[in-house]
């Protein structure tokens, strides 16, 4: 005979501890349940929180971090500021920029979708005059009908946000399609898509320069000539290694004579907050997947209580064969690790799966971070050592001979 | 059937319980050779299973001294019983106990799990053990789909499979009919033939009558022996055990 002791190798000591779930394939099954739900809600929690998050940082990327805007701030003595004209023209010349759009809010002026509307009910959306460059700027394309041009930016012609849209009631472009703007109509050429960097964009109806002056009245005189009004706000794409020092020279190119009078931000700051905020997992669902857990310890560890018990004689068979208290215990303990065990890998797959079908569903990349699911199987492993320590040791006590003794 | 004594019992007592004790084995000594065969027999309530466990190292006694080849049970600790039981002890057990998820192969190999034997030699032994009780055919069927005289015969596979000095069968044949019984017992003797040392505890005088030798216990003592004019000693009616009661 070999002289390793009688100690199981690890394949016997997987068949043994796997006894009980093969003669019992439904119990074992359902009392790994609670487990798994446990282990998938946990999963699934920390699964979409970084997904969510990823999908925006993801939007932050393609949007570009290198966004700024100048806008006309607080004046100390006149109230609301204004933006010099030419603005745009100086900030154009600064170094290490390499794009300028900019819109001018008409604040007096209102969009509605006919002329019997109610002058209140403006439903919070602005019209502006807008450069021909902004769809670009933003990095927002079109999603019905065409963006402004040189003609139509002399025309009676908007193009509205996306929200702009919504609001109006308007989801397809046609040609004779007009809303009532600033008491006259004009056509609508298109709809943007939204645009997550600058969302005043979204609820704006945009029309050119030259038909802002010409139809709104929207002028500045300059030397005694009538010209196109100023801009209130400007958007810059910088150099993207040179953002903060474009950011530093922005309100003093604007406005050198009151550069305390212009806001300059960096749209994207917002997204990354947002972000941070959407990697924040929801607590309540994490406690009730931490509850699920403790429910299935409990499941299991019943499950155990009984199956030592009607395994009596089993125990004592082994025992008569020359199993000795240890390998008893380990057998059991083995068994409720091994149950546990399945349970969360079978929930770390439910969560997963569930993270990625919704993940999808929200065009977001599938992230599950590496402590979810090797937490969540080993949380289970351990709850499964805990569940079965107790009848583990139970069975290993008992004497052979009571073990024998049928019922 | 005079080979070296494998089984001594010297003044073997066993007490139960506290307030008040209750004896269940009062002085037991015999001896058994390898190579014989035993009927221990007496009712119920005798003291016969608890003599059997004691045997059996599943249960120590309260005094006296247990030797199974040559070892005394006494000085060894739980997890060296624990393998004396693995290699020297095959059991029979009147339930037969099989798994009745493994096959039957997977059930008589299960005999050496304990012994620190590998899988392979496992399998290959419990075929042979398999071929001695006449089952080989239906070494890949579940116990369920065998009659119980089949099942026993398994389970007398299992017992054999490791080559121990004793096999001990605890009424082997009690849940079986009496024909089937018959085959049991006739299969008892063939494996004794074929040199097996074999204790069987059985209530059934008549069956015991048909082996070589009989040891009849009452009230926890060896009444008679059939083996004592080989010289193997027997326990007087006032001997150690009196004293063992009290301690």
């Amino acid at each position: 005979m070999s002289a390793n002791g009688g100690r199981l190798g690890v394949r016997d000591g997987l068949r043994v501890a796997s006894v009980g779930l093969r003669a019992r394939p439904m119990r074992a099954a359902l009392s790994a349940l609670g487990i798994a739900i446990g282990t998938a809600a946990i999963v699934a929690v920390l699964g979409l929180s970084s997904s969510s998050q990823a999908g925006l940082l993801a939007e932050i990327a393609r949007l570009g971090p290198n966004m700024l805007t100048v806008e006309a701030g607080m004046s100390l003595a006149r109230g609301p500021a204004q933006l010099p004209r030419e603005a745009p023209a100086r900030i154009t010349h600064l170094d290490n920029v390499e794009q300028v759009a900019h819109t001018a809010l008409m604040k007096n002026e209102k969009v509605y979708r006919n002329s019997m509307i109610p002058v209140s009910n403006t439903g919070g959306l602005q019209v502006r005059a807008t450069s021909l460059n902004l769809p670009s700027v933003l990095r927002t394309g079109v999603a019905r009908g065409t963006w402004l041009n040189e003609g139509t930016a002399r025309e009676p012609v908007a193009v509205l946000g996306s929200t702009a849209a919504a609001q109006l009631g308007i989801d397809r472009v046609y040609p004779d399609l007009r809303i009532w703007l600033g008491g006259q109509w004009f056509n609508v050429a298109g709809i943007l898509q939204p645009s997550p960097l600058e969302p005043e964009i979204d609820s704006s109806a945009l029309i050119g320069y030259p038909a802002a002056q010409k139809y709104l009245g929207y002028v500045s005189l300059v030397g005694g000539a009538q010209n196109t009004g100023p801009p209130s706000s400007i958007y810059v794409r910088a150099d993207i290694d040179h953002v903060a020092a474009v950011q530093s020279l922005l309100a003093q190119t604007a406005n050198p004579e009151a550069p305390y009078e212009v806001a300059v931000s960096q749209p994207s700051d917002v997204l990354t907050a947002r972000a941070a905020a959407a990697g924040a997992f929801d607590s309540l669902f994490l406690g009730l997947g931490v509850v699920a857990l403790v429910v299935g310890a409990v499941g299991v560890a019943n499950i155990m209580i009984i199956s030592v018990l009607e395994r009596r004689s089993e125990i004592g068979l082994r025992r008569a064969l020359g199993a000795t208290k240890s390998q008893i215990r380990t057998q059991f303990l083995g068994e409720s690790i091994l149950l546990a065990g399945l349970g969360g890998i079978v929930g770390v797959l439910a969560g997963a799966a569930a993270t990625a079908v919704y993940a999808n569903s929200k065009s977001w990349a599938v992230v599950i971070p590496v402590e979810a699911w090797s937490g969540g199987i080993a949380s289970a492993i351990l709850i499964g050592a805990f569940a079965g320590l107790m009848p583990a040791l139970r069975a290993s006590r008992m004497p052979p001979t009571v073990a024998l003794r049928t019922v | 059937m005079s080979g070296e004594s494998v089984l001594e019992l010297d003044g073997v007592t066993k007490v139960y319980g506290e307030q008040p004790p209750v004896p269940a084995l009062r002085g037991v000594s015999l001896s058994v050779r390898q190579g014989e065969l035993v009927a221990v027999v007496g009712p119920s309530g005798s003291g016969k299973s608890t003599l059997l466990h004691v045997i059996g190292t599943l249960e120590r006694p309260s005094s006296g001294v247990v030797r199974i080849s040559g070892v005394d049970a006494a000085r060894l600790s739980d997890r060296e019983l624990s393998r004396l039981r693995a290699r020297e002890i095959g059991f029979v057990f009147q339930q037969f106990f099989l798994a009745e998820h493994a096959t039957v192969r997977e059930n008589v190999a299960d005999g050496l799990l304990y012994a620190g034997v590998p899988a392979a030699q496992r399998c290959r032994r419990a075929d042979e053990a398999l071929e001695r009780v006449g089952l080989s055919d239906r070494a890949k069927f579940k116990p369920t789909k065998l009659s119980g005289g089949q099942r026993q015969r398994v389970a007398v596979a299992r017992a054999l499979v490791g080559r121990p000095a004793i096999v001990l069968a605890d009424e082997p044949t009690g849940n079986l009919d009496s024909t089937t019984g018959a085959s049991i017992m006739q299969l008892i003797r063939e494996l004794n033939a074929a040199g097996a040392t074999i204790i069987m505890i059985t209530h059934d005088a008549g069956l015991a009558d048909q082996l070589p030798r009989q040891i009849r216990v009452l009230d926890g003592q060896v009444v008679s022996d059939t083996g004592r004019d080989r010289g193997v000693l027997v326990a007087s009616m006032d001997g150690p055990g009196a004293k063992g009661d009290v301690s």
